[in-house]
């Protein structure tokens, strides 16, 4: 890298006033950032020396939102940190609330938000690893699993009503339960996908421009990705199996069985076999919720608490109780204990975290978002850093940085 | 044997004596505070011990407390040992008319733009941060959003001009 780095290739004469590299300003928006990130590139030719990453295009100040919002209106606002994967956010939120409250879910519960969970696991994944793919030339492979992508979004249109921005669930469990179609659509899905991804494989996997244009690129040693806190996926393609789900298993993670890949490298091309994998272990996970609901009572939705958990409409029409615990909840005027609680989540990023603290009122005193990309990005500029420039873009597409959750 | 919070905490007595103090265990997560002055030597003993191992950043944010006299704003940090994987979170307070505190940057490359995004959502001063400017927010912003004395606008007020978004009479 150092040789790269001090040959120059433009020779200017001695008294010149102009510089010897070449300042190039890559977005805010950009066809191949996928996403409003600015880069200030100092280049050399094609090698890049410097990168200054600017942030904030599109921050919304989710923080302050949710100062003033009941606890159940600040759902909606998670919807749009990874909006790839927002069930996993909603759910997060639902938690980490459901933990301050103490309230403790069914296994019923646990499984059909696991399984939601690891279906927009495999979206986000899929959006990412095919994207590599798209920037390194291959745009067939993006075209046919987004159909995939479209059928688990059909899922939870079913489960929810909403397809990219889900608000999928309530504090206290599923606003619903799954439908007879929701189920079917989750089979066909099982039954479909595997030989698509084993497809999409093929096309990548052991490609030859694939793999030449991703191996090296926008590496980063374990020791550099704990040091800058990397977590998820691009840490674990730095070869550290650090996983929430195994670490600090929430919704029931603990009863499944399945493995952390890791890769070695942390290049771009392990980043992309670690998603692939996990897309294969997320099936798996999803099969085994389905066999574990075959033994559990299949109308239970949600937990026994009707004074967090909103009543069906129906019941808000028709009965006394429902009416008050409706009106309360909306108003904002349920007993919310006074606590501290971080909870965090294995998002399709990495540790998705919420620090909420509360003073007892309908909102939160303090909410903030740990988010994964956030946290990752800043190691962006030292990643690419006598790296081409195509191969920064590829670092780039293998971070999945999503914007919405870098800058909340 | 595995590391729990009361040995955690029994350490970080035997080594700072009364300087740790307001220990808490909130949901399971030992939390303590540190004076403002000591944030750095308190890590280094928390990265550096061969016990302890907390060398992992998870979280660095603040928070604003306006009735807390001389002690406003605080920082708060959250660490992981992730070979025993255990949490720990440290808090220092600092008086909002002084709000210096040590920066974490030498320690984790992780703390740089979360102390950014601290400095620039409440104002703390990251002293010895490389590069301490506004991340989110517009450079030209001359206050610190977050701190309370910013409420958000009152949803429920009714003096507004429905003229201005449309929606009054003509």
């Amino acid at each position: 890298m150092s040789e790269s780095l001090t040959r120059h290739h433009i020779k200017l004469r001695e008294d010149s006033l102009e510089k010897e590299t070449t300042t190039l300003n890559l977005g805010p928006t950009h066809p191949a950032t996928h996403g409003v990130f600015q880069n200030i590139l100092e280049i050399d030719g094609e090698r890049v020396l410097e990168a200054t990453p600017t942030i904030g295009y599109i921050h919304r100040a989710f923080e302050k939102i949710a100062e003033r919002r009941p606890l159940y209106q600040i759902t909606p606002l998670t919807d749009r940190l990874n909006y790839c994967s927002s069930p996993i956010n909603n759910m997060g939120w639902h938690m980490t609330v459901e933990k301050l409250l103490g309230l403790k879910m069914p296994k019923r519960v646990d499984y059909l938000r696991v399984i939601i969970m690891e279906l927009s696991r495999i979206a986000d994944h899929l959006v990412c690893n095919s994207v590599i793919g798209v920037d390194t030339g291959a745009l067939t492979g993006f075209v046919y699993v987004f159909q995939y992508r479209e059928r688990i979004y059909e899922i939870f249109e079913e489960v929810c009503g909403s397809r990219l921005t889900t608000n999928i669930g309530r504090i206290g469990g599923l606003e619903r339960n799954f439908t007879p179609a929701a189920w079917e659509k989750l089979d066909a899905f099982l039954r479909d996908f595997p030989a698509a991804l084993r497809e999409f494989e093929t096309l990548l996997n052991r490609n030859r421009i694939f793999m030449e244009r991703t191996i090296g690129a926008g590496p980063i040693d374990a020791e550099r990705a704990l040091n800058y806190s990397f977590t998820g996926p691009n840490l674990r393609a730095a070869g550290v199996d650090y996983d929430v789900r195994v670490q600090q298993p929430y919704s029931s993670y603990q009863d499944f069985d399945f493995d952390i890949p890791v890769g070695t490298t942390g290049d771009a091309y392990d980043r992309y076999q670690v998603r692939d994998m996990e897309m294969w272990e997320s099936v798996k996970i999803i099969r085994q919720a389905l066999e574990k609901l075959k033994d559990l009572d299949p109308s239970v939705y949600h937990a026994d608490a009707p004074e967090f958990y909103l009543p069906p409409k129906t019941d808000v029409y028709t009965k006394m109780e429902a009416l008050i615990w409706h009106f309360k909840i909306v108003m904002g005027e349920t007993e919310i204990p006074p606590g501290e609680v971080y909870h965090s989540v294995e998002g399709a990023n990495g540790e998705l975290g919420f620090y909420l603290i509360s003073d007892g009122g309908r909102s939160p005193y303090r909410l903030h978002f740990r988010r994964p990309c956030f946290i990752y990005y800043q190691a962006f500029p030292e990643m690419i850093k006598g790296g081409l420039l195509s191969d920064a873009i590829i670092a780039m597409s293998s971070l999945n940085l999503i914007a919405g959750e870098l800058d909340a | 044997m595995a590391l729990t919070n009361e040995h955690i905490k029994e350490r970080l007595q035997q080594q700072f004596g009364e300087q740790v103090s307001e220990w808490e265990e909130h949901y399971g997560l030992l939390t303590f505070k540190a004076p403002a002055e000591m944030n750095l030597k308190v890590m280094q003993f928390l990265y550096d011990d061969e016990e302890l191992r907390f060398r992992f950043l998870t979280d660095l944010t603040g928070i604003h407390y306006p009735n807390r006299a001389s002690e406003e704003l605080c920082v708060v940090y959250h660490l992981h040992n992730m070979i025993d994987n255990i949490r720990l979170r440290m808090k220092i307070y600092v008086p909002v008319s002084k709000p210096d505190v040590f920066t974490a940057t030498q320690l984790y490359a992780g703390a740089n733009w979360m102390e950014r995004e601290t400095y620039d959502f409440f104002g703390i001063q990251f002293i010895g941060h490389p590069n301490l400017k506004r991340i989110l927010n517009v450079d030209e912003m001359d206050y610190f959003p977050m701190r309370k004395e910013y409420p958000l606008e009152d949803s429920t007020r009714i003096d507004k001009d429905d003229e201005m978004f449309g929606r009054g009479e003509l």
